[in-house]
């Protein structure tokens, strides 16, 4: 941890947070498999900071999101948000945490009711919450869409009048709604179309800004994580391979994950200029994965002890960390 | 350049394409023109509604005859094909000209196996037995890099991952030997390692089998590593195009700079925040007549409400009113960041 | 693959027993009506009403009672009906069976071909008029109440035209055994086949017809004709055949209720002696065992054809069998 974090209480704490899944589960006893989605993950997120959260499809990011906002029941472990312990809390006592953390989503239109105007649905999540009443309630709505830069006009409008950037916009304006500390967003800008998606980016930050809030931000997209993110946890089936700093991270990857994921990305700069890693094979099974280090099937450098021995995640520096037994320079 | 030596494959003139709405006639693609050459990349790159899918598909004679209208020449081999009849079409889709789907989830029927699917478009072309059309198929699987083909030859679709369905199909679009392949978002369903795993091997067998390749993709990274020529399509039209290291290293277009601009850079600085384009792409019922990007340009003149002219500069050309004198400069203020390699 | 068939048997014997235990409750547990009134009849003397209890344990706790039918009903097999004395349950459900079974299974080939027909004709002709003329007509089928259709069907078969050459084959109504009298047995239900047939070739050629307008918009169909395979190809061996997985659901269960006995109405217009008619009767009557052992036999297609439904699924749906 760098002195500056480790000085600061997080804001939300995961202990060996597990998720675990069953599947193909019949009748027949002894039948169905366990899926390790989110494997005794612990991540701390401090306030104001922005945790990026990368890994391809399999590694369990959208799941661990989920299980941070409780959206999911978590199988095992501890989750701590703001000084309270969250990991049994039922609906009832999510609610007051509901307030303060928020989850916005990769297809907004799916989360709107078609049949309603983007004004009463945004004036009953106030309503729900009792965070303004009468006249206020309109006023605030207002200053919602000026928020999320979307003109007063559109609260009178459908779902469907808009297009998916301005949908993405209504989506973090209902998330906004509540006044919360933390926004835990997944895939937030990977349906849009590039430029549009650098517009939703960009609100992030000025948000961030704004209103002093932290974020966990779930993407595949590298290039977009190290834009918004002052650190990043790399996940790979299920685990966390390497969190550090963005800069850190990215220009001095320490584990062969990171590395090989950092180099695999096309880059309109580097055209034949970059010696790409290209992995074998593909993410196994999150059903079976590979005894010892999870990455050891794929990895260029894996040895004997990497097949036998999994790798805990373990600070190497300041802010660093990684679960590898040898970590590269 | 030796590109330009190699004999010419396709030649698309003036292509327009219109739908029938109930509000009459949309255009969605207007006066499209470009070359492939043989064993060349051609990268079509926009975003969704530019009308690059929809080229594509008219080109292959793939749209809906009842509601899509199709104008212009296009020319492959010789032969025209939008005037020929559905059978001489049929007869060159699948055999000279290949086509490798975005989502390989949905691109395999998927009641029957790869292999099934792989023999069936080689039986079209070819009076080949069951047996042998089977064996091509492994052979082909084996060649896209499937690690036990004669075993993956009798699996379902479901029962691969999403790699190694796109090497399915691919191994399929490659079956006849064609001399062009098109491949519409070859890659935009595919994890970032397994997507650097195709690209190689799109890039292999442009090598082994020597066919030219219309790539179309909304990812500049994807062009920049695999593409000769690009053409940059905006609203329906052509707005840019040129040889790929021409275009990044001097984009002409302010929507080309815009594009550039958008995407965040994995090296170097961070920006305290990026340059996008403001507003949103134009669906087909909403180009305006004149420049299509006019309402989302920084640079937009007055002059911008007619057509603009074609500026050229070499093997480059854009649509766009701004001229050699000042576009210099307007370019380093849109992309402050270029690079001087 | 054993467990499943077992699994698939539980389920089943779990299922009629259900049904069986609803129906028992239904008519010998609602309070205030007294089967063994109803039983003697209306001017029974107490003693005889007695008796009847007496007889079918009326008087002992409701599971023995149920236990007592069923006996009757499956293991013993001598449970008579209420309504006639003396006329047996399970042999009058076992000969209406063949009947019904001829008459559904008649129509089901009719209405599969039609449908089928129907639906791909329609979707490859999208949107022409010969697409529009088959919806239409279609929609008449669905529209013809059966009992009406059936009753016009046997006037001009029986009255009107049936002295012409055109119908002067058709035999009286009613039903010839497959096994005594094949070509009676055929001449005698082709009509019914028909009639009942109508109604389904409509309904199936309209759901097959927006299934494979669906089917083209996938995917696959612009691989299949991208690979340069004839539209006939691309028709029957890619759309066609990935659409028959909710077409088989629907059969099934269609199938499995109409041999179940909802072919009533057609079976009372062609005076077919089958299980439909059977039910119809025993609920005029309130034939309580009648109706429990009708009920029973309906139960028990519905579920078989939903296991059949699951096995053609493996068979057909790669997707669904097990690695």
């Amino acid at each position: 941890m760098s002195a500056e974090t480790s000085a600061a209480t997080p804001l939300l704490s995961a202990r060996t947070l597990t998720k675990n899944f069953t599947v193909g589960k019949t009748l027949k006893p002894g039948s169905g498999r366990t899926l390790h989605a989110v494997d005794a993950i612990s991540l701390d997120v401090y306030p104001a900071e922005t945790l990026g959260l990368v890994g391809e499809s399999g590694s369990g990011k959208s799941t661990l999101g989920r299980c941070l906002t409780r959206l999911y029941d978590i199988t095992s472990g501890q989750l701590t948000f703001d000084g309270a312990d969250i990991t049994k809390a039922g609906t009832a006592a999510l609610k007051p945490v509901r307030r303060k953390m928020q989850m916005i989503f990769q297809d907004p239109s799916a989360s709107l009711n078609p049949r309603r105007r983007i004004r009463d649905m945004l004036a009953e999540v106030l309503r729900v919450h009792s965070i303004r009443e009468g006249a206020a309630v309109n006023a605030r709505l207002e200053e919602l869409m000026e928020l999320v830069g979307l003109r007063r006009e559109y609260l009178d409008r459908y779902p469907h009048e808009f297009s998916g950037g301005q949908r993405q916009r209504i989506g973090i304006a209902r998330a906004l709604a509540v006044e919360p500390k933390l926004i835990v967003a997944d895939e937030p800008v990977s349906a849009l179309d590039v430029s549009v998606q650098a517009q939703v980016v960009n609100l992030f930050g000025d948000l961030r800004e704004k209103l002093n809030l932290t974020y966990v931000f779930i993407a595949h997209d590298l290039a977009v994580v190290r834009h918004v993110s002052t650190r990043v946890a790399v996940m790979y089936l299920g685990s966390i391979v390497e969190t550090g700093e963005t800069e850190a991270l990215y220009s001095r990857p320490h584990h062969p994950y990171t590395e090989a994921l950092l180099s695999a990305i096309p880059q309109p700069h580097n055209r034949g200029r970059r010696e790409r890693i290209l992995l074998q094979g593909e993410i196994p099974s999150p059903l079976s994965p590979p005894a010892g280090c999870k990455f050891s099937s794929r990895c260029p450098y894996a040895r004997d002890i990497c097949r036998e021995v999994r790798p805990p995640l373990t600070a190497i520096a300041s802010g660093r960390e990684v679960a590898c037994h040898f970590p590269l320079e | 350049m030796e590109q330009k030596d190699k004999p010419i494959l396709l030649d698309v003139d003036g292509l327009s394409v219109s739908f029938a709405t109930d509000r009459g006639p949309v255009r969605a693609v207007s006066d499209v023109s470009f070359r492939v050459h043989e064993g060349e990349i051609l990268s079509i790159v926009g975003e969704s509604g530019s009308g690059k899918s929809v080229t594509l598909l008219s080109l292959l004679g793939l749209h809906d005859r009842k509601t899509t209208q199709v104008q212009g020449a296009v020319s492959f081999r010789g032969q025209h094909l939008l005037d020929l009849p559905a059978s001489r079409m049929r007869a060159i889709r699948g055999k000279e000209i290949g086509l490798i789907s975005q989502d390989p989830m949905t691109a395999l029927t998927p009641v029957y196996t790869i292999g099934w699917q792989i023999a069936e478009q080689i039986r079209a072309h070819e009076a080949i037995s069951a047996r042998a059309a089977r064996k091509r198929a492994i052979e082909l699987l084996g060649e896209v890099g499937l690690s036990n083909p004669g075993e993956a030859v009798d699996r379902y679709p479901h029962q691969l991952s999403g790699g190694m369905r796109q090497r399915a199909v691919i191994a399929m679009a490659l079956s006849c030997n064609p001399a062009l392949l098109v491949a519409d978002e070859p890659t935009t369903a595919l994890d970032v390692t397994v997507q650097a795993q195709v690209l190689d091997l799109i890039l292999r067998l442009r090598k082994d089998f020597g066919s030219a390749i219309i790539l179309i993709t909304h990812d500049m990274g994807v062009v920049a590593e695999v593409a000769d020529e690009v053409a940059v399509m905006y609203a329906g039209r052509i707005v840019e195009r040129g040889r790929t290291e021409q275009l990044f290293s001097a984009p002409m277009h302010p929507y080309t700079w815009g594009l550039m601009a958008s995407i965040p850079p994995l090296s170097g600085a961070r920006l305290p925040r990026l340059r996008s384009i403001p507003g949103m792409p134009p669906t087909p019922e909403t180009i305006p007549p004149g420049c299509g990007f006019a309402p989302r340009c920084a640079f937009v003149q007055p002059a911008c409400a007619e057509p603009p002219p074609l500026h050229r500069a070499g093997d480059q050309a854009a649509l766009c009113i701004i001229d050699d004198t000042e576009r210099p400069a307007l370019r380093r203020a849109a992309l402050p960041l270029e690079e001087t390699p | 693959m054993v467990f499943a068939v077992l699994q698939r048997i539980g389920q089943m014997i779990f299922v009629m027993f259900g049904i069986s235990a609803l129906v028992f409750l239904i008519f010998f547990a609602t309070p205030g009506s007294d089967p063994a009134a109803r039983l003697a009849g209306r001017n029974a003397s107490p003693e005889t009403v007695e008796a009847v209890r007496k007889e079918f344990g009326f008087d002992r706790p409701l599971p023995v009672q149920y236990a007592i039918m069923m006996k009757r009903l499956f293991i013993t097999q001598d449970l008579t009906s209420f309504v006639n004395r003396g006329y047996k349950i399970v042999p009058a459900v076992a000969s209406a069976a063949p009947v019904t079974l001829s008459l559904v299974a008649g129509a089901a080939i009719l209405w599969l071909i039609g449908g089928v027909f129907v639906g791909v004709v329609a979707a490859l002709t999208r949107d022409s008029w010969i697409d529009r003329g088959l919806m239409a007509l279609a929609l008449i089928g669905v529209s013809m109440p059966v009992y009406w259709l059936g009753e016009v069907m046997n006037l001009v078969t029986q009255s009107r035209f049936h002295d012409t050459w055109l119908f002067s084959w058709v035999p009286a109504l009613g039903y010839k055994p497959l096994l005594v009298d094949p070509v009676g047995w055929f001449k005698t239900l082709i009509i019914p086949w028909f009639t009942l047939a109508v109604l389904y070739i409509g309904i199936y050629g309209r759901v097959l017809r927006a299934n494979l307008v669906e089917a083209y918009q996938e995917d696959f169909i612009r691989t299949a004709r991208a690979k340069g395979l004839s539209p006939a190809r691309v028709m029957i061996r890619h759309a066609l055949r990935t659409s028959l997985i909710p077409f088989v659901t629907m059969f099934g269960l269609d199938f499995g209720v109409l041999v179940g006995g909802a072919a009533l109405l057609t079976e009372v217009v062609f005076s077919l002696n089958g299980v439909g008619r059977l039910t119809y009767q025993a609920l005029l009557n309130l034939d309580l065992p009648m109706i429990l052992g009708t009920v029973m036999y309906a139960s028990f297609f519905v579920v078989l054809a939903n296991a059949l439904v699951d096995v053609v699924y493996v068979l057909i749906d790669p997707r669904v069998r097990a690695d």
